[in-house]
């Protein structure tokens, strides 16, 4: 319930802002703003193609709720590129277009968080500290920025080795038809750019 | 502008950048017919008996109405000592079942032995429950392992129930009658093999998503017995798939031979290179 105590820490704007939205939701002002009449449209929607999601979560039920690293922020002067991402809609960037989208998006940050919490329950503080430093450490293990890496410490390491799911049959990086222009994808890296 | 030829690799796994697209066509359609993933609108069932497991499915595979497959196998392999039975999507069943073996022929591998049933099911179970029942999955695994004969179903929620006997499908209303009147602890085989093809048959019989030959698949300590099939349909085609026809198949009335003369016009010999 951890965003109900920063709706009680947000400043005047912020609470004003939840007066006119309504209780228990409290977006960031400084991004976008989303009506109560739309919230009662994605809620309608959703009860009809048979989904329930809670309204409770709407914020963090919003794409960009999480920040996962990705390298190309769409909303800073990125250009619509229609070809390869269709017509732009508001509602599609904001709002998830399928149940599954945002719960497979974070599943590998929730899947490692609530084992580091177990972890962390059980053998104490230590044990989820020195981890997470080796996965810190694996994590920098990368090739050049426009090539896909293997990953194969940060495997190791999580045990996923020894696994096969959707994600290593799916949808496959190192198989991926588009690439991003070299050089460009280095200056971004170095932040030349 | 620059920015635009920075790229962003998608993740590895399921894509939703077509999710808002095809929610947007279904409104093309206007309440119209949609084209639907192909189902195995089945009958399923499992029985466990004394020395092991047995196994039973229909073989027809539907198309909303047409029938797209009449030998369909839907008693996948799991592991030497694991075999499931599906129902539901075919696709979903498939690849399902498909990553299920790769886990477990891994972890064999790793460690040196069979895997057991509970294994099996939990992967299962904790694969599906990830997807939220949007894979469609109604599987019944079947199995022998050191601790025992076992019979678990799984459903695409992730729900699991471990039972002696069980039908899924959309016959299983039909075979579950069967199978709740002839079911009795520690069956010998003939009678547990009659029991599932008598349950599989009601089930052919009174649902239209079922039909066809009926797949049997024995699984003991000894080994699998996997009959396919074990009854064919009393309505089954006869197609040759093969059109050609042997010489003599048509009558020859009468023969006219007439010889070529030929003359020697030119004659010119060219001598081959050999070392």
């Amino acid at each position: 319930m951890t965003w109900k105590l920063k709706a009680v820490k947000t400043n005047r704007i912020k609470s004003t802002m939840e007066q006119i939205v309504g209780a228990g939701f409290a977006p960031d002002v400084s991004s976008y703003y989303t009506t109560q009449a739309e919230v009662r449209a994605y809620q309608r929607e959703s009860v009809t193609k048979g989904d329930k999601m809670n309204s409770r979560g709407l914020r963090s039920q919003l794409k960009d709720s999480v920040p996962v690293a990705g390298l190309c922020p769409q909303g800073a002067y990125g250009l619509q590129d229609s070809l390869r991402s269709g017509f732009t809609s508001i509602k599609n960037e904001l709002l998830p277009s399928h149940p599954l989208e945002l719960s497979e998006k974070n599943f590998q940050l929730n899947q490692d968080k609530m084992n580091f919490s177990t972890l962390r329950n059980i053998q104490g503080l230590h044990a989820p500290l020195k981890l997470q430093m080796e996965y810190r450490a694996a994590r920098q293990i990368q090739r050049l920025p426009f090539l896909p890496s293997s990953n194969l410490a940060l495997d190791t390491l999580r045990g996923s080795d020894e696994s096969i799911g959707f994600e290593d049959i799916l949808c496959d990086p190192a198989q991926s038809e588009v690439m991003g222009e070299p050089h460009m994808m280095v200056e971004y890296k170095l932040g030349m750019l | 502008m620059a920015l635009s030829t920075v790229l962003e690799t998608p993740g590895a796994g399921f894509n939703f950048d077509n999710a808002a697209r095809n929610a947007a066509l279904e409104g093309l359609f206007e309440g119209g017919q949609t084209p639907t993933p192909l189902k195995t609108g089945t009958t399923i069932a499992g029985v466990v008996f004394k020395d092991g497991v047995v196994l039973g499915a229909d073989t027809r595979a539907t198309s909303s109405d047409v029938v797209a497959d009449k030998m369909c196998a839907k008693i996948h392999y799991i592991s030497p000592n694991i075999y499931c039975c599906g129902a539901g999507t075919a696709a979903d069943t498939e690849k399902t079942t498909d990553l299920l073996s790769s886990n477990l022929s891994i972890f064999s591998l790793n460690s040196g032995r069979n895997p057991r049933m509970v294994m099996a099911v939990n992967i299962l179970q904790d694969m599906l429950y990830r997807y939220h029942g949007q894979i469609g999955a109604n599987l019944i695994l079947g199995g022998v392992d050191c601790t025992g004969n076992h019979l678990y179903t799984v459903g695409p929620y992730g729900s699991v129930n471990k039972v002696p006997y069980l039908a899924m499908g959309s016959g299983d209303l039909a075979a579950l009658g069967i199978l709740e009147d002839g079911f009795k602890h520690d069956l010998e085989l003939e009678k547990a093999k009659e029991l599932v093809r008598a349950a599989i048959h009601a089930g052919i019989m009174s649902d239209l998503g079922s039909g066809n030959n009926i797949d049997i698949c024995v699984i003991t300590k000894e080994g699998v017995d996997y009959i396919r099939p074990y009854q064919e349909s009393e309505y089954k085609d006869d197609r040759k798939m093969k059109y050609k026809y042997r010489p003599g198949t048509t009558a020859v009335l009468t023969e006219k031979v007439i010889p070529l003369k030929l003359e020697v016009v030119q004659e010119t010999v060219q001598k081959m290179e050999t070392v």
